[in-house]
């Protein structure tokens, strides 16, 4: 049998068939589905229509929908749409809805659905947001689809996929401690541009990235959509297992899928992740790539740490060991993902000072878990670029107006960069703060 | 929609990485596409974050329609290069559907709003390996013949190969995912 990439085996797995070759389309079998508040009215719409009002799901088991987006607003279509979802799973009966103002809500659906247990390696997950890619870090498929799909998908528990060819990257070596996984996608799609992996799968390997934790696993898996990837993936390991075993409260059995020795990559390149430097997107693209050192000193608005990309407890930690006994000069808003991340600022500690005490003390603002100004939102979004100003955020992207303000720059950096720019007001390179 | 024989209309020229949030920005996503009354109002906000340099090349600064109305005069849009990246909204495709566009002819399209534009039924993509968006202007006068992929200018004479629809075709042909589905027997309602 030809050998086959971990992407192209589970798709083969999942469409019961020997093996797939990228470029075949395939139907497979869908383990979970995931919407939120923007797409899951949509969603929920063309389920209706198609399979009928009285319909059920195919699964309820293997329906999640976490509503993130637009929560913590006087919007009234915004708030129309939680509880167009809440009415959806009352009357389906679905277990794994986390509904806004109860004791579950969670915050942004990419980093809720591992916390809750809903990321398991070799399995096939559909979210209706780009960002589902991230799950790639749990070893398993995961990619963004619309509501067309993911109403066909509620109510069969499949879809057509074209397999897509891979394209591989390998980080050698150990990051330096001014660099996170931040940098290594940033540089990735700086060099591949915002259209390199279009209708690819991208994995990532090598020392380099088995030395991360799980979080910046996910980093580096959430930004493949930044180069217009279909899904990233990482190979599971232990560090993966043993995230996956601690939050599979159901017991719901996998199976781990490694890429086959002679599999075939349309695409291999390699980083020797100690000889790479601080990295920024510019605007008005992520690939809009520049050393930090070469644009140091210019001025900044506002700071941004937050979003799916950049609002993980590691993201906080990071940016805490640079603000700590400092104050921000700029503006400096601070989204934890979820409401666990946001108990842990409370509860984890730096040199004594919970990471909460920490941002306060320096001037920061702490907002609530959500997707907040990650993508602009209702005008009275917290950290919503209203006026056309400078930001630098730990966000992915940062295309015309995707902040707020059509003409608001934003700059995409690590959170340690953000961070050391908070504390001056422009451009800073964390290496002036770590050695 | 199905796939029809011909189409013709007026083009609408954008440059390269025309992103989601350009077509239609995030503050409009509140509306639900599912309620048809809601669906109109995309086409209003449709191309409305396209940076005013950028719309409607290669001059720039056309609007693609006054800022009171639902519908555009075009029936064609002219991209370059990844066309629709970003985000996953349908809400994208459904703008530009909303606002009467029919065809969008680009280099290529970022993967997942060529997706919903084919298995939604809302729009027809063409790729072309010719850079379209610098050849033809805002408003020029198109003409389509589908099945055989051939873009015909009749401001300026010239006729351009488009790539062939291939796979997407039958899908395009059937409206959508869920018609097709139910033709090749994946779909039993
Ligand atoms: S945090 Fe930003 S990128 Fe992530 S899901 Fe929310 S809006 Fe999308």
């Amino acid at each position: 049998m030809t050998p086959m990439t971990l992407t192209e085996k589970i798709l083969a797995r999942h469409s019961g068939r020997e093996s797939v070759q990228p470029g075949d389309n395939i139907w497979i079998d869908v383990d979970v589905l995931m919407t939120h508040d923007v797409c899951g009215p949509g969603t929920i719409g063309i389920f209706k229509q198609h399979f009928g009002q009285n319909a059920q799901v195919w699964d309820k088991q293997k329906v999640v929908i976490i509503p993130d987006h637009y929560i913590f607003t006087n919007d009234k279509m915004a708030n129309r749409n939680v509880d167009v979802l809440r009415h959806f799973a009352a009357e389906q009966d679905l277990p794994y809805y986390y509904d806004v103002g109860s004791e579950r809500y969670k915050g942004v659906c990419h980093i809720a659905l591992p916390e809750e247990g809903h990321t398991r390696p070799g399995e096939v997950l559909f979210g209706t947001d780009s960002h589902t890619c991230t799950a790639g870090a749990f070893g398993e498929f995961a990619t963004g689809i619309g509501n067309t799909d993911a109403g066909f998908v509620m109510g069969t528990g499949k879809l057509w996929v074209k397999v897509p060819p891979t394209m591989r990257f390998i980080f050698e070596g150990e990051l330096p401690p001014y660099l996170m996984a931040k940098d290594l996608i940033l540089a990735v799609i700086g060099d591949i541009g915002c259209d390199g992996a279009t209708y690819r799968a991208m994995e990532f390997d090598g020392p380099g990235v088995y030395s991360l934790n799980i979080e910046e696993r996910m980093t580096l898996c959430n930004m493949v959509i930044e180069a217009g990837g279909k899904n990233g993936v990482i190979a599971p390991d232990q560090v993966t297992l043993d995230y996956v075993n601690a939050r599979n409260a159901r017991r719901v059995p996998y199976t781990p899928v490694f890429s086959d020795s002679g599999a075939r990559f349309v695409f291999e390149k390699s980083y020797d992740v100690r000889k790479l430097q601080p990295v920024v997107a510019q605007p008005h693209s992520p690939d809009n790539r520049a050393y930090v050192n070469d644009i140091k000193g210019t001025k900044l608005d506002r700071a941004y740490i937050g979003s799916c990309t950049g609002g993980k407890m590691t993201d906080f930690r990071a940016a805490a060991q640079i603000l700590q006994d400092k104050t921000v000069r700029i503006d400096t808003f601070v989204v934890p993902a979820t409401s666990e991340i946001a108990r842990g600022l409370k509860t984890e500690r730096i040199n004594g000072h919970t990471l909460e005490e920490v941002f306060l003390a320096a001037g920061a603002k702490i907002g609530e878990p959500s997707c907040a100004a990650c993508l602009g939102g209702p005008a009275d979004t917290f950290g919503r670029l209203n006026a056309p100003m400078s930001c630098i955020s730990t966000t992915n992207r940062n295309f015309p107006g995707r902040m707020g303000h059509k003409e608001a720059r934003v700059y995409l950096a690590s959170p340690l960069t953000v961070a050391a720019s908070a504390v001056t007001g422009c451009i800073t390179d964390p290496r002036e703060y770590i050695a | 929609m199905t796939l029809p024989a011909n189409v013709s209309g007026k083009a609408y020229v954008l440059g390269d990485n025309v992103d989601t949030d350009q077509i239609i920005p995030a503050q409009y996503l509140t509306f639900n596409p599912a309620i048809p009354e809601e669906y109109r109002q995309f086409g209003k906000y449709a191309l409305s974050s396209v940076p005013p340099a950028q719309a409607g090349l290669p001059k720039g600064h056309i609007p693609f329609h006054t800022e009171d109305e639902f519908v555009s005069p075009y029936t064609f849009i002219i991209g370059g290069k990844n066309f629709g990246c970003g985000s996953s909204r349908e809400h994208a495709p459904i703008a530009l559907d909303a606002a009467g566009i029919k065809v969008v002819v680009a280099e290529f399209f970022a993967r997942i709003f060529y997706r919903n534009s084919v298995n939604g039924g809302y729009l027809i993509p063409f790729e072309c390996a010719q850079r379209l968006c610098e050849r033809v202007c805002t408003g020029d006068d198109l003409e389509l013949d589908v099945a055989s992929a051939q873009l015909h200018n009749r401001t300026t004479g010239e006729t351009y190969a488009l790539k062939p629809l291939g796979e997407v075709a039958p899908i395009l042909e059937a409206g959508g995912i869920f018609p097709y589905a139910e033709k090749v027997g994946m779909l039993n309602r």
